[in-house]
């Protein structure tokens, strides 16, 4: 094996054994992104000519190890573009919370952030500005999305590890696709601050990494109360890898039978009820739940995301940064400058949202979904009452092709049925390889707990992953 | 038809906080354009805002003071509008859950006391200022955050001249609370204005006009005073009335049309999802009412009953907080016990001293102690109260005692006995007429001599001792 396929904690260890050098792994990595990433184009504006010096710090408990990130997560001096031409060469002058957790555990930045969906509208990664992803399990198929860069670029191993966001499903539903584990960490748990907003009460960001051990790693250095965010929850940090290696005897999951419809892949199906056997063979009890409001996930999901993203994204105007359309007057500025800077799906999501939050269509909208979001969250709050996690499948599909769903926005929008509802009621949620379809595609299984209680998503999926070989299976690229 | 004018006023109130509303910049309105800013203030992508303690407080205080219901529960919401001014492009207010409610201001109107109702009292950040030059406009980011508290009055005024005293009266009361400069001029106070006509003992309001742009108590006197004019005429005409927001032109003297009712803006308020809702916690709200300092009216009534003022005198001197406390230094300096003559001197020469330098009592400058002094020799007679009136304006002016002043004045009254006698025996000598007229009983001959003896004293004698030297020497004989 070479170094870039390696996970993170394989890696660290390395490092503190000094059986490799971080010099040893740059190369690898570049190495790699030199010889797939003409065909994956998991970076956002990745150039082979110009591989910028990273100036890692040799201490620390990364030992100057990068971390890929996400084009909507602040990095100082770095580009942050949303992969939107609205963003055009945008580098801000302050990082992320995550990112300076990151870098004060010893952490470098990757210095080419993760191709992604223009400001995380999308379930394929196709609506980038820069282009589209490819999935590096079949080229010819999208990675997921909204996160999909960043979930190919570790599938690919042109990443140890990433950071993703997700708002409703953007890090899952790509882990899913790539084969890889990302986990969406309870609302509040991450800070916000310095990841572009999508949606405010739904964003949160996580790791998208090769194992589920990294993920534990990962979420425990970017957790954590910030007083730059009023939405982050001030509670102490657990040591996640004190879940990993622990016996799930007895724990109790409850399967959700709205989950087990029609429009559900035949594959997927069989492939995750396999993984419930495996999970009771390993003496987890599971039985049916019902979490009656799911249906109407979808469109509360769609009226809340679009009307807060509709406010959020007013601020691309031209006049601060970013990109500016020539014109005479400040309206035909304003116009132009966002009829040129947005994609198509960034212009229907802000319509959408304007028109949920306008006057005359407030209550019928916006206030009716926060009164459905109420009740899809006392779906998840009653199963908790009796059960340790809820599992279901990461996505109804595998990894679909190009371009299939790009003319049907709203099929587009199903993609992501199964994990939206974790993002409306601010649980967190984890995908995890747990399959392939006779095509040869990844399948993801999802696991939810309660909120801030990712230890037990992390217990269930370690457990789940040490016990099959899911996760060391590569993609031949 | 007689028609009954209904006007209600909307202030807005920039608070005197150290740093801004949501971020952590110092306010300073002197600073170069542009450089009390931060990524948040200038709503910098990714950035978030953490709201003002400093500033919720102050807004409490004031709400209290206008005896207003604190809310439980309080929340900001976005109001969404495109301005250059505004960097987000939406503004952080506060919608249907404002932080206070339900109070009153008792103005003095017409030498009447009158109840205006205070529907709402929020919280909001200013926006910033666009300076416009002949080819192109430029934004000023300073002003941009800075914590502003909007006003809502009921609409229970009935004249120009109410709004006029309910404006002032409102200005008195914030001045006491210390925070804000409360400087229209300055735009620290701002003030828009709903005015309606209705026929004489209607229940309905008639249409309304929203009018903006005025930058002084004044204007909205005098904006107020031409509306009422111009809606007379028209009802009176028999036209009908528009709803429409109208600019006052200070200059012209004249309202001018900006928009009208079609062309209402739709603000798309939502719940701000960066700051959650928040509980006021009761014990803070205790401790700030507990803290609240002695408001105008109080200390109106208090004067009147410790020291004996009449309400018109007391009324004066709680104008402002400053000029209050030094009158009642003064007065609790005075060490005799008729307080009314010093408090006869405050508003009286003193307080002509200030109008005539454009100055609050306090602001001139005076010791208390130099006051007492020169308002001594006045009593015990030694000067004229016309000398001290003089002497008072050279104190303020040269900042010299009393006592050296009158000296160099050489304004000390004669009312050594031996001294005057000489005077008296030579006046009665050359004006027998006078004598005998006094002799027979015209008490006006008296006055007439007291005058003479004045004139050869240059002014110095002191006339009460001098008639009756007079009387007694005359009577006797």
């Amino acid at each position: 094996m070479v170094l870039n396929q390696f996970t993170a904690h394989e890696l660290l260890d390395k490092l503190k054994n000094s059986q490799a050098t971080l010099k040893d792994i740059l190369d690898s990595i570049y190495a790699r992104i030199q010889e797939v990433e003409p065909k994956v184009k998991a970076y956002a504006r990745y150039k082979s000519v110009d591989r910028p010096r990273l100036n890692p710090q040799s201490n620390g408990l990364f030992f100057g190890l990068p971390v890929t990130v996400k084009d909507n997560i602040c990095t100082e001096g770095l580009n942050t573009e949303c992969c939107s031409k609205i963003l055009t060469n945008f580098r801000p002058p302050y990082d992320a919370t995550v990112i300076n957790k990151l870098k004060a555990a010893g952490s470098s930045i990757f210095p080419f952030k993760a191709n992604m969906d223009e400001f995380a509208f999308g379930s394929s990664t196709e609506n980038s500005y820069f282009g589209t992803t490819h999935n590096p399990w079949n080229l010819e198929c999208v990675p997921g999305g909204s996160s999909g860069g960043s979930a190919a670029a570790v599938a690919g191993d042109e990443a140890i590890w990433a950071l993703g966001s997700d708002t409703g499903g953007s890090i899952r539903q790509p882990a899913s696709f790539c084969g890889v584990v990302g986990l969406k960490p309870t609302y509040g748990r991450v800070s916000r601050f310095g990841l572009i907003a999508f949606a405010s009460s739904l964003d949160q960001i996580g790791p998208i990494t090769k194992d589920v051990e990294d993920a534990a790693i990962l979420t425990r250095i970017i957790s954590g109360y910030d007083p730059n965010d009023s939405t982050s929850a001030n509670k102490d940090i657990p040591d996640y890898t004190d879940s990993l290696g622990k016996d799930i005897r007895g724990l109790k999951i409850g399967i959700p039978r709205e989950y087990f419809i029609e429009g559900m892949d035949a594959q997927v199906k069989s492939v995750i009820e396999e993984a419930i056997n495996k999970l009771k063979s390993l003496g987890a009890v599971a039985n049916q739940v019902t979490l009656p409001h799911t249906q109407y996930a979808v469109p509360v999901y769609y009226i809340i995301a679009t009307a807060e993203a509709s406010s959020n994204l007013a601020r691309f105007d031209g006049v601060q940064y970013g990109y500016r359309a020539k014109s005479d007057s400040l309206i035909d500025m304003y116009k132009k400058t966002r009829a040129e800077g947005f994609g198509e799906e960034a212009k229907r999501r802000i319509i959408l949202g304007t028109f949920a939050l306008s006057h005359g269509y407030y209550d019928a909208y916006y206030l009716r979904a926060l009164k459905v979001r109420t009740l899809i969250k006392n779906d998840f709050d009653a199963v908790f009452k009796n059960f340790d996690c809820i599992i279901t499948p990461t996505s109804p599909t595998p990894a679909f092709k190009i371009g299939e769903r790009t003319q049907d926005p709203l099929k587009m929008y199903l993609s992501d049925i199964y994990t939206i509802s974790v993002n409306l009621a601010g649980i967190p949620a984890i995908s995890l390889p747990c399959g392939f379809t006779k095509n040869g595609l990844p399948v993801g299984l999802q696991i939810m707990a309660k909120p801030f209680n990712e230890e037990m998503l992390f217990k269930i999926a370690h457990a789940f992953e040490q016990n099959t070989e899911w996760h060391k299976i590569k993609p031949r690229l | 038809m007689k028609y009954q004018t209904v006007i209600g006023l909307e202030v807005h109130l920039q608070l005197n906080t150290k740093t801004k509303a949501f971020c952590g910049c110092a306010i300073d309105f002197g600073k170069t354009p542009n450089s009390g800013v931060c990524p948040v203030c200038l709503g910098f992508p990714g950035t978030l805002p953490v709201y003002n303690k400093e500033a919720l407080n102050s807004a409490i205080k004031l709400a209290l003071a206008f005896s207003c219901e604190i809310q439980e529960h309080t929340k900001f919401d976005r109001k969404n509008y495109f301005y250059p001014d505004l960097p987000k492009n939406y503004q952080i207010s506060q919608f249907d859950l404002p932080l206070s409610r339900n109070g009153y201001l008792d103005i003095a109107s017409g030498g009447k006391t009158k109840r205006i109702g205070i529907t709402r009292v929020h919280l909001e950040e200013d926006a910033g200022k666009l300076i416009h030059e002949t080819s192109s406009s430029l934004v000023d980011f300073n002003r941009t955050g800075v914590p502003l508290l909007e006003i809502v009055s009921e609409p229970d005024l009935s004249s120009p001249q109410e709004a006029f005293d309910y404006l002032t009266s409102l200005k008195n009361i914030i001045g006491y609370l210390d925070v804000s400069d409360c400087d229209m001029e300055k735009g620290s106070l701002r003030c828009d204005a709903n005015i309606s006509l209705r026929p004489e003992g209607a229940k309905e309001l008639g249409v309304k006009t929203e009018l903006k742009n005025m930058n002084s108590f004044k204007g909205v006197k005098d904006a107020l005073a031409f509306e009422v004019s111009r809606q007379t005429e028209l009802l009176e005409a028999g036209q009908p009335m528009t709803q429409e927001t109208r600019l006052w032109d200070a200059e012209k003297s004249e309202t001018v049309s900006m928009r009208s009712k079609e062309g209402a803006k739709d603000y798309r308020y939502f719940p701000d999802p960066d700051l959650t809702v928040f509980i006021i916690d009761r014990e803070m709200v205790s401790r700030i009412k507990t803290q609240l300092p002695e408001l105008p009216r109080e200390k109106m009534q208090r004067f009147m009953r410790d020291y004996g003022l009449s309400e018109y005198d007391a009324k004066i001197l709680v104008n402002s907080k400053k000029d209050a406390q030094f009158a009642e230094d003064c007065i609790q300096k005075y060490p005799e016990k008729d307080k009314k003559i010093m408090v006869n001197w405050l508003i009286g020469p003193l307080l002509s001293e200030a109008n005539a330098r454009k100055l609050n009592l306090y602001e001139l400058n005076i010791d208390k102690e130099e006051l007492i002094n020169l308002i001594g020799f006045v009593e015990n007679q030694s000067i004229s109260h016309l000398s001290a009136k003089l002497v008072l304006t050279q104190m303020i002016d040269s900042q010299k005692p009393a006592v050296l002043l009158i000296k160099e004045n050489n304004m000390l009254q004669i009312s050594d006995t031996t001294a005057l006698e000489e005077i008296i025996a030579g006046v009665i000598l050359e004006n027998e007429k006078s004598v005998s007229s006094f002799k027979a009983g015209k008490t006006n001959a008296l006055m007439f001599l007291v005058g003479q003896v004045m004139k050869k004293s240059a002014g110095k004698a002191n006339p009460k001792v001098v008639g009756e030297l007079i009387k007694r020497r005359l009577t006797d004989a």
